[in-house]
């Protein structure tokens, strides 16, 4: 039994059971890592040491009758924008270099008091900005089904992890689609959860009021079991939401939509959207009618000012967020030689530390908050925002969940967009609506696109709290399209024999 | 002052004060003053990446009540905002504070200078976080440039800090510089009765900026203001407008512009020097601060909080007045002394006004000024002076022993009763041993009382000096004078 093959809930059942190990569990997916992951590229930090002893420590706890959560002994990589204890953390930044964090982020602690094994950092986009993880100052990391392409980003580390069994379950952070685009074009599932409903303390921020951490897995269930345990109310973040984690676990074993209302979203289609990726996202709706759903067509129209709003919004947000990058107090220091102030030092280091589409955010941010120009950039992008909510409460008076495809297109070759951030920026169209409006999204495998055989992700959105309605639909599709296509089991056995495993 | 005569001041004065929080503004740190650098810190305070800020409850609290205080408007929603710049000491290189929506807006404060009552308008009153403290070691000025290399203590980063504006203070003529004082001591003395903050001026917990322009009589124009930083007493802030005007008046005299510029005081020359012009300000990119919710305190809330207001000072100064008797000169001169609450706190423990006041301002006064500590720091408390008054009007103690007392408690001996037992204190009131201290002073004083019985009568006072000298002061001086008098004549 290769045990990087099996679910976290299978693993789950079989470590309850003790049927095997932890240590075991641990030290397959080590071994796995060793094996693929200089050509995956996924981990920036390996945590091999701390990972067998949390290992051998759950197998303690586990022998001597005590209560274990449902993922203790489930190993999981964790992106490297959450801050860790005894880690390194850089956020693929050369500015944060050699910085180990005093703190466990909230989720990084709960990960930990659930007896959940963390395996290494993940690498990731500078600062979780980008789509392909090109902008880590460490590599690119690469998709496990075509090493040549991209493996999404900019979580696209984590997604690369658990597409290639490096690790059953992978953290990541949601700012503009970077958990849904990687998990869509991984041809794995990713859940943007409602923003509040996960803890931001401890998680570098990018934009404030965008970031929001989630869960990837291979399996609607897996992520389900990784949102619960992840999720909840933190006195530490004053954005986090005082209210019960929604019912998903329960949602994704129920696996149910008959008589559920589902809108697709007539903006998130036409110029610009692979054709193969659009074939797949049709069957994907024909299959959810057949099981019970009444699907209608949405129209929501300020969708298409979303993209631009963004990107005024989010650099604004990181131009103020990355100021502490300073030199003073942590990570990299350059220009420090004695004859140099402290303004020249914090210059040279931010010039030397951050990569171009960090300067290029920060630049754009600045520019688009100073004054004069608030109004017609920061503060119009705000008011766009406030039309794209209203949009998504106009759909859901109608419906209970929309649909789309997760991204345009299906992953891109490493160095094909590099140079062109428009069309790198294009890559969360689908997404980022999500996020300006705050509420819960996931994206599931539907199948490969016929064009290049890669995976294409069915992206379902909920309104704020209403997460679980994601998994019912996400587990209901799950279900009836391996019963019509691959047959039983996860999506990502189609991949047998590709990719890094060729 | 002649340049009033030509020119009308327009002052405005932006305080900022920390709160006596127990716990900072947006972390569980500690806020005592003086800890060792850096030892009151925390991810949140230190701006560690991926730290959140959390509002301290307490602090919204105290700053509506402070609002309320002075007859603001308390906002019913309003948010935090961030002022960003880069400066080592500010560990975010962002500030959280508020922008265009502050807690308290539109209130006033009344002062008196001169008999007469000057209303000072308060534009707003919000909430910020301070920063950290840097010291610039080496180079001439103690300022970043040119210093050899800077420390920076955090302790002081993330502790609550309100920033009081007023709006500008025109039609104060000649008096300006009183009126800015008497506003800053009023508002002091406020501040002081919520229990809001130690407000000590000396310690960095209250601090002040002044604006200053002239205006040419007649001429309805405002002219431009300068900003002047590094205002740390009371004293200084009536200084600093007073240069200010004067300093302005003779630019414009002279034919010059004044330049908008910020200035800094120097309390040994009094005079202020050229700091940063504002005409290349920062841009500080003002946005919500997307990290933390908008505040909506309930009215409820405002309501209980009103309800719990005390005496405003200025009443309760005019009540004590009334109540001790006191003259307006008597009155002023404890305020200056900071002695108010001191001797009401006495009278309270049964000393006479006139007593309190007595000691305070006299003895005790001179003893804090030879120690250089605050009259309030003074190791005796208002109870035990009353009690060592008390021993004087019973007669117990004389003035000098009650000296001796005081000086017993200050060194650490222990309550008044204590001292006088340790250090055998007591009046000799017994006439028999009187008796013999007199005669004897009397056989070894023959010129004296030679001079007493030729009615030079002032000369009885080397007698009583030598009976008290005899008795190591314990007599009673209004006792030994009549006991003279009756052995001589």
């Amino acid at each position: 039994m290769d045990l990087t093959r099996l679910t976290a809930a299978e693993l789950s059942g079989k470590l309850a059971a003790r049927e095997i190990s932890a240590t075991e569990v641990t030290q397959a997916h080590l071994d796995r890592i060793a094996a693929v992951d200089d050509r995956v590229h996924a981990f920036l930090h390996l945590a091999a040491d701390t990972a067998l002893g949390q290992a051998a420590d759950v197998d303690r706890r586990r022998a001597s009758g005590d209560a274990l959560g449902p993922l203790a002994g489930v190993p999981i990589a964790v992106k490297d924008v959450f801050t860790t204890k005894g880690m390194p953390t850089t956020c693929g930044s050369r500015i944060l270099e050699g910085w180990h964090p005093p703190y466990d982020a909230t989720i990084t602690k709960r990960l930990k008091d659930n007896g959940v094994i963390i395996l290494g950092k993940t690498n990731m986009d500078e600062f979780a900005m980008g789509s392909s993880t090109e902008n880590s100052a460490y590599g690119p990391s690469r998709n496990p089904w075509d090493l040549d392409k991209i493996p999404g980003g900019s979580s696209g580390g984590s997604s690369a992890a658990v597409a290639s069994y490096q690790a059953p379950l992978a953290i990541g952070t949601d700012t503009g689609g970077s958990i849904r685009q990687p998990a869509a074009v991984c041809g794995i599932v990713g859940t943007k959860p409602t923003y509040g409903g996960s803890s931001r303390y401890g998680v570098v921020a990018f934009a404030s009021s965008l970031d929001t951490p989630g869960p990837f897995a291979r399996t609607v269930l897996d992520a389900a079991l990784l949102h619960e345990v992840m999720s909840g109310h933190d006195p530490m973040d004053s954005t986090s939401i005082d209210a019960p984690v929604p019912p998903v676990v329960q949602a994704a074993r129920q696996a149910d939509i008959s008589g559920m209302r589902l809108g697709v979203v007539t903006d998130l289609s036409g110029a610009g959207y692979q054709p193969g990726v659009m074939t797949r996202f049709n069957e994907a709706v024909e299959l959810l009618e057949h099981l019970g759903a009444k699907v209608t067509e949405v129209s929501c129209p300020h969708f298409k000012y979303a993209l631009p709003a963004y990107y005024l919004i989010a650099p604004s947000e990181c131009s103020s967020n990355l100021a502490r990058f300073d030199a003073m107090r942590y990570g990299l220091r350059v220009g420090d030689d004695g004859t140099r102030d402290a303004e020249e030092v914090m210059s040279m280091t931010r010039e030397a530390g951050f990569g171009s589409e960090v300067k290029r955010r920060i630049i754009l941010g600045t520019y688009a908050l100073s004054s004069g120009y608030y109004d017609a950039y920061y503060g119009k992008a705000q008011q766009v925002r406030t039309l794209v909510i209203r949009d998504f409460e106009a759909a859901f008076a109608q419906v209970d969940a929309l649909v789309s495809p997760a991204t345009p297109t299906t992953a891109f070759a490493i160095g094909e967009r590099a140079d062109d951030p428009m069309a790198m920026y294009l890559a969360d169209l689908c997404t980022i609506p999500s996020d300006l409006a705050g509420n819960a999204a996931i994206s599931v495998p539907c199948g490969l696109a016929d064009e290049d055989n890669l995976p294409v992700g069915l992206q379902v959105m909920a309104p704020a709290l209403a997460d679980d309605r994601l998994y019912r639909v996400a587990s209901a599709f799950e279900a009836a399209f391996a019963a019509s296509s691959t047959g039983a089991g996860p999506f990502l056995a189609a991949a047998a024999g590709r990719g890094v495993d060729a | 002052m002649i340049e009033t005569e030509r020119y009308a001041p327009v002052i405005g004065l932006e305080t900022h004060v920390e709160l006596g929080t127990r716990t900072k503004m947006f972390c569980g740190c500690g806020t005592l003053f003086g800890g060792e650098p850096n030892s009151q810190v925390c991810p949140v305070c230190l701006g560690l990446p991926g730290s959140l800020p959390v509002v301290n409850k307490n602090a919204i609290e105290y700053t509506i009540k402070i609002g309320l205080a002075l007859n603001c408007t308390i906002a019913s929603w309003c948010r935090f905002a961030r002022k960003n710049y880069f400066y080592p000491d500010m560990p975010k290189n962002f500030q959280i504070s508020q922008y265009d929506e502050p807690l308290c807006i539109d209130g006033y404060l009344d002062v008196a200078v001169e008999g007469r009552t000057f209303r000072v308008g308060i534009e707003r009153v919000h909430l910020e976080e301070d920063t950290g403290k840097s010291l610039h070691v080496g180079g001439a000025t103690g300022r970043i440039h040119g210093a050899d290399y800077s420390l920076v203590d955090y302790n002081r980063a993330g502790i609550p800090l309100v920033e009081i504006v007023t709006k500008p203070v025109d039609r104060t003529g000649a008096l300006a510089p009183l009126v800015a004082r008497a506003y800053v001591t009023e508002l002091r003395d406020l501040l002081r009765s919520l229990d809001v903050s130690d407000v000590r001026m000396e310690e960095g917990s209250m601090r002040c900026d002044v604006n200053t322009s002239l205006s040419a009589i007649g001429s309805g124009v405002w002219g431009t203001r300068t900003e002047t930083k590094n205002v740390n007493s009371l004293r200084s802030v009536e200084r600093a407008v007073r240069s200010e005007i004067e300093r302005q008046a003779g630019v414009l005299d002279a034919g010059g512009r004044v330049i908008q510029e910020t200035r800094h005081f120097h309390e040994e020359s009094g005079k202020t020097t050229s700091g940063r012009s504002k005409e290349e300000a920062q841009d500080y990119r003002y946005f919500p601060e997307p990290d933390l919710v908008p505040v909506a305190p309930a009215s409820d809330w405002v309501s209980q909080i009103r309800a719990t207001l005390p005496e405003a000072p200025s009443a309760r100064r005019a009540r004590l007045q009334a109540e001790w008797g006191l003259s307006d000169l008597d009155m002023d001169a404890l305020r200056n002394a900071d002695a108010l609450d001191l001797v009401a706190s006495t009278v309270a423990e049964g000393a006479s006004p006139a007593d309190a006041r007595k000691w305070w301002l006299g003895e005790l006064a001179r003893r804090a000024n030879e120690t250089g500590v605050a009259l309030a720091d003074l190791a005796i408390t208002p109870a035990q002076v009353a009690r060592v008054a008390g021993l004087v009007t019973d007669g117990k103690l004389n003035d000098r022993l009650a000296r001796d007392v005081i000086d017993g408690v200050l060194a650490g001996e222990g309550s008044p009763d204590e001292v006088v037992g340790d250090r055998r204190l007591t009046v000799v009131s017994d006439d028999s041993a009187l008796q013999a201290a007199v005669d004897a002073a009397i056989s070894a004083n023959p010129d004296a009382v030679a001079s007493i019985r030729a009615g030079r009568t002032g000369a009885i006072g080397v007698l009583v000096g030598a009976v008290m000298k005899a008795t190591r002061g314990q007599a009673d001086p209004a006792r030994v004078r009549p006991l003279i008098e009756q052995r001589l004549s």
